[in-house]
Formats: structure tokens, C-alpha cells, sequence
């Protein structure tokens, strides 16, 4: 006994309307996303055009930068890059994977929830802020003690020739070890916090310690999550650009000495955008394209490795 | 009947629930005891203290005595890695190891000892896996990994995992409860082969698996044990009501 009247019909067909407006207008507004990848991608390596077709591939093994021969190459940045960042890590994983492990497996619950809170907020603290924390508050230590126990114990090494400073790539590389903490440490605790009791309990039961569980059943069950962790981490120390910038000492050469001053890639842009123009300034950016690529496959390991561990985790790529 | 376990007035608690009550039993050693009753009813909490194991869940704590060969593993001075070492445990679900390999997840305790003879590892490894029955499936393999065979396989993987430490005890909570049939079968095989050398005691709560191997049998019901005794004489002629009723299914 279906009897449509023109009514209903006229409801519907305006409802349906509304609904494909509806639609389209929001698939519209999350296609502006792609649009702004698209620009900035297309934009980066049109404007890096000059200093590609100058320079080729020279511009990633050269050491060169030199603005009065208009000269510009970009391995000393790369290298700044690596370094500083693989401090970080070096520093910071251990650290984090120590609270991942304090959160995970010791903590009671009201410690755990709100000390995690205040990890993640870590991660929330503004870039310059960092900056100048270790400024004002760690370089004094650095100069005043560790620098030189470093130089005293290790300065036999390539690595701590040189002069107490404070400010250089350790410097650099211990701001970025703190920043990735929150990162690290919290992807590490989830997927710590993943792996189930029955693993916990198959060690134990074996006249396992809480010390040879954690590290039988649960690190070696996590690790991939760890690992993941790590290179999440190493996204956001490759793309830091403020706090770098802040304590590196920016300056264009090579050297394996952490007390020496260097540069990265990211602070190499922030330095010299303002009164770069014609090939200096294409070549920034074309050190930008590389940052973002490196970056880009690092990120996507990443989220590979930790997968459904980290949904919630946003893409870290550094920033002012 | 002196008891290679003995129980003393032991209680579980999982913090206001008092899931184990006031229990006094006395486990017999190379034989097999079963602990049946409905689900919920402290089977598995009770033998979970029998290892120490039960205190590792949060918020849970266990009072009374337990004695192994008359020792109180609940004194004070007693480390529970200790007690765990000789009496040793195999889970509900099969838990190997993933990221270790068969042979890896056998020696895993005896690593934790401190063993790194190869040689003596070798020979742990095969009579630990000849012990529980899987040495022909998997001796062509054992780098694979320890989740790559079936769960029958895993189970028992589990089980010579628990017996390459050399335990006296063997405590097993519902083992055959994610297995088919056939797995099960091998598993209750392996078991009755294995009471000449070990104390066993394992909870279960199908009652055919009881009267199959169980020498003797304890029957819990809301946190106490109702009657305990000899297999065939608990299913023949139980003395509780409680128990009359259970095994023959008029409840549980």
C-alpha cells in the first residue's frame, strides 16, 4: 500500500541534494591537503631547479659553500645532520627505552598515568623553548664539566678535540636527545604495554627475574615496536631546525669533533634564507628537497615498523 | 599421606575478592592430581599458588602456607624465582616465545642459569622434547620459529620448555583448553608418562580428562575445596553432595 506522495518524494529528493552537497563540499575541503602536498613538492623542486642543473649530483659529495665564488654544495650540512642526530639517538633511546620500561613493567598505575601525561606533554614544549634552555641552562654545564671530562677521558678519539664551547653538535645532539624522549619513550611503553602477561608469565614461570622477564619476554617481543620508536625519533631530530639553529654554532664545515661547531640541513635554511636570492637561495632549497625526502622515507618506515602501535602518533618532522 | 605440596590453610585474594579459601590439601608426589569444579571456582587461582605465580597479577596476594618437601615456600625468607625454578608451569594458551626459535624457547630457562655449554644445551633440547613427545615432529627444524607449528605442537613445546630446568613439579592450568581432540590426547599421553619422574597436578575442567589421568582428584566449588580423594572413588561414590551433583551434571 505504497503510495508516495509528491511530498515525500520532494523531501527525499531534497535530502539526497543536501547530502551530495554535504559530500562533496567535505571531500573538497580534505582534497586541499593533497593540493598543498602537491604545490609544495612541485614548488620545492621547481624553485631548486638553477641549483640542480648547476650543481648535480656534485652538490651532495662537495663540501663547497661559498657565496663570493657562488659556490654551494651541501655535504657539510648533510653531515651536520647525521651527526647531531645520531647523538640524539645514541643519547635518547636509551633513556626513553629506561621510562618506557619504568612505565610498562614497574609503575603502578598512579604513577604511570600521570607521569606518561607528563612525558607526552614534553613533546608539546615549543622548539625555541628548548632552544633556550639549553642555552642558559645546559651550555654552563657542558662548559663547565662535561666538555672537559670528555676532552680529559676521550680526547684521544676524533671525536672530543677542541675546545669547551658549549656550543657545537654535543650541544645540539643533547637538545635533540631530549626532544625525541617523548616520542621514543611513549611508542616504546605502548608497545611494551602490548605484549601480553601470558609472555611476562612463561618467563617468570621459568625462575625468571623481573629484570630477565623484561628483557626475555618483553623487549624481545617489543622490539620491533623499539625499533620503530628509534626511527621516529630520528625523523624528528633530522627535521629540528629551531633549537639546532639556537646551539650548533652554524658554521659550514666538516669536522668528526662533537665540540666543534657545524650546521644541519634544516638550520642551514633557517641561517641564510633571508638574504640568500638567485642560485644561493635555489640551492637552500634544493637542500630542502633532500631534507624532505629524507625525512618522508623515514617517516613512512617508521609508521611500517610500529604499525598499529602508533595510529595515534602524528607525524613528527620537526619545525620552528 | 605426606605430600610432596602441602597446603595449610591457604587463602587468594584478588583485592577484595577472595577467590582461594582457606584450602588444606596435600599433593601427592609421582602421581597425578586433578583439580576440577566449575569456572570461577579458584581451580586455577589455587594452583597458581602453588608456584608463587598467583602474586605476580596485580593487586593479587596470597596468605596461609604452602609447603614443598616441608619447606614454606610463602616464608618470608624464600625467593619465589627459587621455588619457580623447581616447580615449574605450563599455561592455558600455548605462550612460546615468538621471536625465539624452537630450540631457543626449550634452553631458555637453562640460559637463565647461566648454561653456555652448547653441548649440554644440545642434550637439553632433545630429551626435553623427547620427554614431552615432540622431538620426531620437530627435530629437523628447530630454528623455525616457536610459533610456526601448531598449537598442539606449541603446548607441548611449552611443556618441555618447563621440563628443560629439571622442575620436580609440574603445574599445568587448563592445558588442553585451546586444543582439538587429537592434540589433547598426546598431551594426557605425555602426562601419565611423566608421573614416574614429576609431581603433576593440573586443572582442568573437563572431567572425562580427570577420570582419564588423574590418580587423584580435587573437586572446588565457590573458593573451597568440597572433597578431595582418590579419582576413582571421588567419581564412584563421592562422600559431598556438592560433588555428587557436579559430576553428574545436574550443575556447573
Amino acid at each position: 500500500m505504497m503510495r508516495p506522495t509528491r511530498k515525500h518524494g520532494s523531501r527525499r529528493s531534497r535530502a539526497s541534494l543536501e547530502d551530495k552537497l554535504f559530500k562533496y563540499s567535505v571531500m573538497g575541503i580534505a582534497a586541499l591537503v593533497l593540493a598543498l602536498l602537491w604545490s609544495l613538492v612541485v614548488k620545492l623542486v621547481f624553485d631548486a631547479q638553477t641549483s640542480i642543473e648547476t650543481f648535480g649530483i656534485d652538490f651532495l659529495t662537495s663540501t663547497i659553500w661559498d657565496p663570493n665564488r657562488d659556490l654551494y654544495t651541501a655535504l657539510p650540512f648533510i653531515f651536520g645532520t647525521l651527526m647531531t642526530s645520531a647523538v640524539a639517538i645514541v643519547i635518547g633511546v636509551p633513556i626513553s627505552i629506561g621510562i618506557a620500561i619504568y612505565l610498562s613493567e614497574l609503575a603502578p598505575a598512579w604513577i604511570r598515568e600521570p607521569l606518561s601525561f607528563l612525558i607526552e606533554l614534553l613533546a608539546a614544549v615549543p622548539s625555541v623553548i628548548y632552544g633556550l634552555w639549553a642555552i642558559y641552562t645546559l651550555r654552563p654545564v657542558l662548559t663547565g664539566s662535561v666538555e672537559p671530562f670528555l676532552m680529559d677521558a676521550l680526547g684521544w678519539t676524533p671525536f672530543f678535540e677542541g675546545a669547551a664551547f658549549g656550543i657545537d653538535k654535543l650541544a645540539s645532539g643533547i637538545i635533540l636527545a631530549v626532544m625525541i624522549i617523548p616520542t621514543v619513550a611513549s611508542v616504546s611503553k605502548e608497545s611494551m604495554m602490548a605484549v601480553p602477561d601470558s609472555q611476562r608469565e612463561a618467563a617468570l614461570s621459568l625462575g625468571a627475574t623481573k629484570y630477565e622477564s623484561t628483557r626475555m619476554a618483553v623487549l624481545s617481543y617489543a622490539r620491533s615496536g623499539i625499533f620503530g620508536a628509534t626511527i621516529l625519533g630520528l625523523g624528528r631530530a633530522v627535521g629540528e631546525t629551531m633549537a639546532v639553529t639556537m646551539t650548533i654554532g652554524n658554521a659550514n664545515i666538516i669536522s668528526w669533533s662533537l665540540l666543534d661547531p657545524g650546521q644541519t640541513m634544516a638550520s642551514v635554511i633557517a641561517n641564510n634564507w633571508g638574504e640568500a636570492d638567485g642560485l644561493m637561495l635555489s640551492s637552500l632549497i634544493e637542500i630542502g628537497v633532500v631534507l624532505f625526502i629524507v625525512a618522508l622515507l623515514i617517516n613512512v618506515c617508521a609508521r611500517l615498523m610500529v604499525g598499529r602501535v602508533m595510529k595515534a602518533v602524528p607525524m613528527t618532522g620537526g619545525g620552528l | 599421606m605426606e605430600g610432596k605440596i602441602v597446603t595449610e590453610r591457604l587463602n587468594a585474594f584478588f583485592g577484595e575478592v577472595h577467590a582461594v579459601k582457606n584450602i588444606n590439601m596435600s599433593i601427592p608426589a609421582n602421581a597425578i592430581t586433578a583439580i576440577i569444579g566449575p569456572s570461577g571456582c579458584g581451580k586455577s587461582t589455587l594452583i597458581r599458588c602453588l608456584n608463587r605465580m598467583h602474586e605476580v597479577v596485580r593487586g593479587a596476594r596470597a596468605a596461609g602456607k604452602v609447603y614443598l618437601d616441608g619447606e614454606d615456600i610463602y616464608d618470608p625468607e624464600t625467593d619465589p624465582v627459587e621455588v619457580r625454578r623447581k616447580v615449574g608451569m605450563v599455561f592455558q594458551k600455548p605462550n612460546p616465545f615468538p621471536t625465539m626459535s624452537i630450540y631457543d624457547n626449550v634452553v631458555a630457562g637453562q640460559r637463565l642459569n647461566g648454561e653456555k655449554d652448547w653441548k649440554k644445551l644440545d642434550e637439553t633440547v632433545e630429551r626435553s622434547l623427547k620427554l614431552a613427545a615432540l622431538w620426531d615432529e620437530v627435530k629437523d627444524h628447530l630454528d623455525a620459529s616457536g610459533v610456526s607449528i601448531s598449537g598442539g605442537q606449541q603446548q607441548r613445546l611449552c611443556i618441555a620448555r618447563a621440563l628443560a630446568v629439571e622442575p620436580e613439579v609440574l603445574l599445568l592450568d587448563e592445558p588442553c583448553s585451546a586444543l582439538d581432540p587429537i592434540a589433547t590426547a598426546k598431551i594426557e599421553d605425555l602426562l601419565f608418562d611423566l608421573k614416574d619422574k614429576y609431581t603433576i597436578a593440573i586443572v582442568t575442567h573437563n572431567m572425562q580428562q580427570a577420570a582419564r589421568i588423574a590418580d587423584f582428584t580435587a573437586f572446588m566449588y565457590m573458593g573451597e575445596l568440597i572433597e578431595f580423594g582418590e579419582t576413582k572413588k571421588l567419581f564412584e561414590n563421592p562422600v559431598e553432595e556438592l560433588t555428587e551433583k557436579y559430576i553428574t551434571g545436574r550443575f556447573g
